[in-house]
């Protein structure tokens, strides 16, 4: 019992990250219905850019719980502006000028920019896994047994409560704000927003920044979470929180993370169950499950193709 | 507003937007040229090193290669964008007649290769390998370029050739010639099966899910050491012979045979036949194919397969026909590879080959076989051109590895290949029949698919 | 009157909460033509693609009777099906031409299931055997016949997509009759003609209904053409059948009045 509850807990926390990915997938689909390849990728790079903000800063092994996490989140701010510039980069350069094409071209640019990513960051920083030292250590012990203890860290907290934090912040943003209105109006009617006087581009654009912020955000959690970083850490949690966000029901933001959570845990229990070689496949069977049985998602709504 | 007023301006706003665009590379070359993470020789974690000219240079060149492109761009304000003209290339190949031409070129410099002077064993082992990305191709070109499905999974295919051939081998003792076809079985039905649940989803999410299926599969292989040799893969496959008479020193071998001097590239050249023989059965087959109704519908479903179910046609076999072709050609390919290799192991069987024979297959032209010839040359020779290059260990330092930057110009490749010509260098399509004339119809019209 | 060959019967489609076909019941026969009319929103698109299998109906039936009496229950069938099996072929409000494709090669494509059941599902034709050849020669004759039938021929080799839009409409017909249909349902065949253009399908339309044998099943917003040709018009307003008859009784129908222009306010 004490063994599940601790899965349970290490669940969630992986949950949210993948969570906090899956925003950016759902809403770039939402928007412009194309699946941006390079998203894990944009996740990859923010775990990077924080490691390095990181050793900057130089509070590796700090004894001060707030002094590390004041660090932390100003760490995750710059992480944030630099994913989003990347974000930014890769809608203008590479899927701006595609927009009118061919179903399968932006697909394809996508998987070219995630290849160019992966390897420019591998020829930058070397093809060796970067670790890093804890910084925040230490948590609380929930229960005590004889044969297991369960203890949550307070990294893992970290984790979920600035994920819940951002995932309230962002889907207040979607639905009050007038940029959340844009968006809806887009991924509804693309040419009549246009006409309508609303920017789509800025909001296409805004889109594709905050997803690439969200991305980076998970980036540094899972730099703290794991320890360790490569550059083709984006490949796999990638395709993991794509599933999750069609688990979830795409365009849905509270579907993604719902859908995280819920990829998170069946990875989880998977490695802790049966066998961690084959957690990945029991996660990427699940994208070919949820698309055969359920392609609009737990709380996304189905769609009617119109002859 | 005068001509040499408008112009100075024009400069200026010129030099703003590249200065623009450099401040935005200066933060994306930041954290990846600017600084680099290093592992120190002592205990703790890594340094931070400094590369401040190599950000500097990286930031210059943005800046340079911006600058160029406003002012070369003024040329095409005036231009409609419609107004692109189609590429030499495209006129010279998309006509059939100059194909039909090109083609036996091709292949009788294909026969004579490997007795040309400077055909070492180097450059036969990379004819191979061409000629071996060809075939895929090709076969990859059926489920893509003629049904419009995008497989991004297609190398489990390959792995299924590979390894049917290789236990096959080992424990039936079964020959090449007997394997091969049983590969190719094996490849098609594994085809149908990965299919069957998954051709009706849409264009991008059949996408990503085969891009699933191809990692599923080679995370099976990584791990079922019992049955796969997991990551040490399957080595000692044994190595094909001439039709019974291996490729040894021995009395019965080869070259006492035959009566000659015995060497080692005897059996790279016909290693070397034996793909190009497979790759030419591909493409009759292929080219057949696509004349009969079946290929008529392949290409009538990838334009628009509500108007094709209209029409009485089974989408969903058509799918499956096409995916179990495809995977056969795959599956072909993939127990050559085998032999070639006397070793198979997982590593050879991830998404980056999925996405290069994907790649060679848009870059060639989705509905031309020649186009796919002179994209596999380009992308395979061009990686190997790359290779050479030993000058870039200055830039980068000693420890660079310039076949690092194979995967980066790949992608790269990719991304400016879609922007500048995304229907590949060969876009025009030669119709199947015809009343009288054959004339290629241009890229414009045809569509790839509304789901 | 002799047995229809289209029965509708007591048609239903709901969306949700949307009723958009509600209890429909009609009749076509062969060597008629019947059109369907209504005010934008009745839910004459919604009943054709009930019909030729695009979306599952929510209650009723459609019964097809071939002329060996053979019945079809096309509220069961899939939409592919109901074309191969059951013959019921359909052109599009949109056209949905294979652009992309020669004009021969689309009236080719219609004649799929023929040509494969010939070339032995592409075993014999991979090796050319007469048989196959024979069958494509005859296809190839069934193409030209409708080519020339709406004039085309001369444009054989084109892609479909560089055809003016009224060739582009008959040649969708023409791809819609090489199928050997019984029932032929055109959705707006005539949006977007010009008046020579509509003369010219009302023709073609006519010469179908006289020789081919097959019933014609329209939808249609242009009065002249549905005046012009239509042996039979049914008329609905919000879902449901408000009128049913001839041509000119439908005209002076006041229910079909009131549902076009409005009742005047007193």
């Amino acid at each position: 019992m004490n063994y599940f509850l601790q899965q349970l807990i290490n669940g969630i926390t992986l949950g949210s990250i993948y969570g906090l990915i899956a925003i950016g997938y759902t809403m770039v689909y939402g928007i412009i219905g194309m699946i941006n390849f390079a998203h894990g990728d944009v996740f990859m790079v923010g775990a990077f850019v924080s490691l390095i903000t990181i050793i900057i800063f130089g509070i590796t092994g700090t004894s001060s719980v707030a002094v590390g996490i004041g660090v932390l989140i100003l760490v995750a701010a710059i992480s944030m502006v630099i994913a989003g510039i990347y974000g930014w980069t890769i809608e203008r350069l590479a899927y701006r000028p595609l927009r009118g094409s061919f179903r399968l071209a932006p697909l394809i640019t996508a998987i070219g920019v995630s290849i160019f990513l992966q390897n420019f960051v591998q020829a930058t920083q070397g093809a060796r896994v970067k670790p890093l030292q804890a910084i925040i250590s230490g948590g609380f012990t929930l229960l005590e047994s004889n044969d297991f203890v369960v203890r949550i860290t307070y990294m893992q907290i970290l984790i979920v409560v600035l994920t819940f934090v951002l995932m309230a912040g962002f889907t207040y943003l979607i639905s009050k704000t007038s940029l959340g209105r844009a968006q809806r109006a887009c991924e509804q009617d693309m040419k009549m927003a246009m006409l309508l006087g609303i920017d789509v581009n800025t909001t296409i654009s805004t889109t594709f920044v905050i997803g690439a912020a969200l991305a980076a955000v998970a980036g540094l959690m899972y730099l703290l979470y794991y320890g360790v970083i490569d550059f083709y850490i984006g490949f796999a949690a990638g395709i993991k929180a794509f599933t999750a966000a069609v688990l979830g029901g795409v365009g849905s933001l509270p579907g993604a993370m719902l859908g995280g959570l819920v990829i998170g845990l069946i990875e989880v229990f998977f490695a802790a169950y049966f066998s961690s070689e084959y957690k990945d496949v029991a996660a990427f069977s699940m994208l070919i499950v949820v698309l055969i049985f359920m392609p609009q998602g737990l709380l996304g709504r189905p769609e009617i193709e119109k002859v | 507003m005068t001509p040499t007023q408008s112009s100075t301006s024009g400069y200026i706003e010129m030099v703003k937007r590249s200065l623009i665009a450099t401040v935005i590379a200066f933060f994306l070359f930041l954290p990846t040229l600017g600084i680099k993470t290093s592992a120190s020789g002592g205990v703790t974690g890594l340094f931070l090193q400094y590369r401040w000219t190599l950000l500097a240079v990286g930031c210059g060149l943005i800046f340079i290669g911006r600058m160029a492109i406003e002012i070369f761009g003024q040329k095409h304000e005036g231009q409609p964008k419609a107004a692109k003209a189609p590429s030499a290339l495209n006129v010279f190949f998309g006509s059939s007649k100059v194909a039909k031409a090109v083609g036996p070129l091709l292949l009788a410099f294909a026969i004579v290769f490997p007795f040309l002077p400077f055909s070492d064993r180097y450059i036969l082992d990379l004819g191979i390998l061409i000629i071996t990305y060809v075939m895929l191709g090709w076969g990859l070109q059926i489920v893509v370029g003629l049904a419009g499905l995008l497989d991004l999974g297609y190398v489990a295919f390959y792995a299924v050739g590979a390894y049917s051939y290789a236990l096959l081998s080992i424990h039936f003792g079964f020959g090449f010639w007997l394997c091969l076809p049983l590969a190719g079985v094996l490849a098609a039905t594994w085809g149908v099966v990965l299919g069957f649940p998954v051709l009706r989803l849409r264009g991008d999410y059949l996408a990503i899910v085969t891009l699933a299926f191809g990692e599923i599969i080679r995370i099976i292989l990584l791990n079922w050491r019992s049955f796969t040799g997991g990551s040490n893969g399957i080595s000692s496959i044994p190595r094909p012979s001439f039709f019974g008479l291996p490729f040894n020193q021995e009395p019965g071998g080869f070259a006492a045979t035959f009566g000659l001097e015995y060497s080692t590239s005897q059996r790279i050249i016909f290693l070397y036949f034996l793909i190009l023989a497979l790759a030419i059965f591909t493409f009759f087959v292929t080219a057949r194919l696509r004349r009969l109704p079946i290929g008529r519908a392949w290409e009538a479903l990838r334009e628009d397969e509500i108007a094709c179910r209209s029409l009485g046609i089974n989408t969903v076999n058509t799918k499956l026909s096409a995916f179990a072709i495809g995977a056969m050609f795959g599956g072909f390919a993939g127990s050559f590879f085998a032999a070639k290799q006397a070793f198979v192991s997982p590593e050879s069987f991830n998404f980056m080959e999925s996405a290069t024979i994907l790649a060679i297959v848009v870059l060639g032209g989705m509905s031309s076989q020649l186009g796919v010839v002179f994209s596999a040359i380009a992308m395979v020779g061009g990686v190997e051109l790359l290779r050479q290059l030993q000058f870039l260990k200055v830039l980068f330092g000693p420890d660079f590895d310039p076949s690092q930057l194979r995967l980066l110009l790949f992608g790269l490749a990719m991304i400016l290949m879609m922007l500048w010509r995304p229907r590949g260098l060969v876009s025009t399509r030669t119709p199947t029949v015809f009343l009288k004339d054959e004339k290629a119809v241009s890229a414009a019209m045809i569509s790839q698919g509304r789901g | 009157m002799s047995q229809p060959l289209l029965s509708v019967n007591q048609l239903t489609m709901r969306f949700g909460g949307l009723t958009a076909v509600d209890a429909v019941s009609f009749d076509v026969h062969r060597n008629h033509i019947t059109a369907v009319i209504g005010p934008n929103g009745a839910g004459k698109t919604t009943a054709f693609n009930c019909i030729t299998g695009f979306y599952k109906p929510t209650d009723g039936q459609i019964v097809l009777t071939h002329s060996d009496d053979r019945e079809f229950k096309l509220e069961e069938m899939e939409d592919f099906k109901i074309s191969q099996t059951a013959k019921v072929a359909r052109t599009f409000q949109n056209i949905r031409l294979f652009g992309g494709m020669t004009v021969l090669e689309n009236l080719m494509i219609a004649q799929h299931n023929y040509l494969m059941k010939a070339s032995l599902y592409t075993l014999a034709g991979i090796f050319n055997m007469p048989s196959y050849q024979r069958a494509q020669k005859i296809a190839k004759e069934k193409a030209q016949f409708w080519m020339d039938r709406i004039g085309i021929t001369d444009r054989a080799d084109d892609p479909a997509a560089a055809l003016p839009y009224g060739d582009q409409r008959r040649l969708e017909i023409a791809r819609a009759m090489c199928t050997d249909p019984v029932l032929l349902c055109l959705d707006e065949p005539a949006a977007g003609l010009n008046p020579r253009e509509s003369e010219e399908l009302n023709a073609l339309l006519r010469s179908i209904r006289d020789t081919n044998n097959v019933g014609v099943l329209l939808i249609e917003h242009d009065m002249s053409v549905v005046m012009e040709i239509s042996d039979h018009v049914i008329v609905l307003d919000y879902g449901r059948k408000i009128s049913d008859g001839t041509a000119t009784e439908v005209r002076n129908d006041p229910a079909v009045i009131k549902a076009y222009l409005g009742v005047v306010e007193d």
